[in-house]
């Protein structure tokens, strides 16, 4: 990307999940590479829960093998990997980024922060593929390979997909809502900006036939545990996450989905 | 020391969750999680810190359990064994105050 600085700030707010967080950049190309990339996720007349300044540095400023980095300090999140730095106030509901002139590192710094946000908030990004169906959110979560994107390509005409890799999933009074997500797999599509009551979660796999069996809670919660995603050092939000996880399954039906895959398994969903 | 005549004390590095007669539990230090037994489940309800793991069971496993206090003894030793050596339990030569 040329980046070609026009001195004054522009703001483009991103709304996931319903939280609008604003990002403030200088540079006019960084402007619309973020408005393409996050099509229908743009909101112009939103007002922002969040706001980050965003300064792009050039490659080569961080080292590029840093794994990603998050904690707590003096009462700011910090987060680091080898594209990017931030620090995020959630008191002053500011931030800073600075990253290279990509948008991986500003979709990376995203999800990490939604993934904080709903940790609070009795929600979290899950590895799973989403999608709704007569009103009702359907979740496909597992491990690499399990299948999570092939159910989305699968999808007849009539299921509307949330996103085939990234997972919203948010507490509204006694409900689990799933949103769409702009964050986008193999498929390469970010997913429908909608969002609906979930009414299952499937753990997939591939197998001869298709097959629903309920899980057991112990299980559903260890299995949930491992597709969260989860970025921050910190025990205090570890514990919120593993205590969103039980309240999730106590109230979400959880099934394990073994599945051929062709288009007949979804016979079987909604 | 057998840990039967000592205290025992929750980590504050645990969340933990009852569900049904079992419990499941996560280590805060790095998300591991654990479930445990109806048996099990009854000693991590009953530590205090105040109790003594060998009072716990003979008045909880015991009671709700059908096994010999020698039996309990000898599983309780390597239950409470498992979870110090994960962290999750602490041991102490007196009670709490």
């Amino acid at each position: 990307m040329q980046l070609s600085s026009s001195g004054k700030s522009q703001e483009v707010v991103i709304e996931v999940g319903g939280i609008p967080v604003a990002l403030r950049t200088t540079e006019s190309a960084f402007v619309d590479l973020l408005q393409n990339r996050y099509g229908e996720y743009v909101k112009l007349a939103a007002t922002p829960e969040f706001a980050f300044e965003v300064e792009l540095v050039p490659a080569g400023i961080f080292n590029p093998d840093d794994d990603a980095k998050v904690w707590l300090q003096d009462g700011e999140w910090r987060m680091e990997r080898g594209d990017f730095q931030a620090k995020w106030s959630p008191e002053h509901r500011i931030g800073q980024i600075r990253q290279v002139a990509n948008p991986f590192s500003i979709d990376s710094v995203l999800r990490i922060i939604h993934t904080l946000l709903l940790a609070r908030r009795g929600g979290f990004l899950l590895h799973a593929s989403s999608a709704v169906r007569n009103g009702k959110a359907y979740l496909f979560s597992g491990v690499s390979e399990a299948g999570k994107t092939t159910m989305a390509r699968l999808a007849p005409p009539d299921v509307a997909l949330l996103t085939d890799e990234v997972s919203y999933v948010r507490r509204v009074g006694g409900e689990y809502i799933a949103y769409g997500t702009p964050f986008a797999g193999e498929f390469g599509e970010p997913g429908k900006n909608i969002s609906a009551p979930i009414a299952a979660l499937y753990l997939l796999d591939k197998a001869a036939a298709n097959r629903i069996e309920p899980v057991e809670t112990a299980d559903a919660i260890r299995r949930l545990m491992r597709n969260i995603l989860f970025f921050a050092d910190d025990a205090e939000l570890v514990r919120e996450v593993f205590e969103s996880a039980c309240a999730f399954v106590a109230t979400v039906p959880v099934y394990q989905l073994s599945f051929f895959p062709d288009q007949r398994v979804w016979e079987l969903i909604g | 020391m057998p840990f039967t005549d000592m205290w025992l004390v929750k980590s504050t590095n645990i969340a933990s969750r009852v569900l049904g007669d079992e419990t499941i539990i996560m280590s805060t230090l790095d998300s591991t999680l654990f479930t445990l037994s109806p048996t099990g489940s009854a000693i991590w309800e009953a530590v205090d810190g105040k109790t003594p793991l060998s009072r716990i069971i003979e008045e909880k496993v015991c009671k709700e359990f059908d096994v010999t206090v020698e039996q309990a003894r000898v599983d309780a030793e390597e239950f409470v064994n498992k979870l110090v050596k994960h962290g999750l339990l602490l041991v102490c030569d007196q009670p709490l105050p």
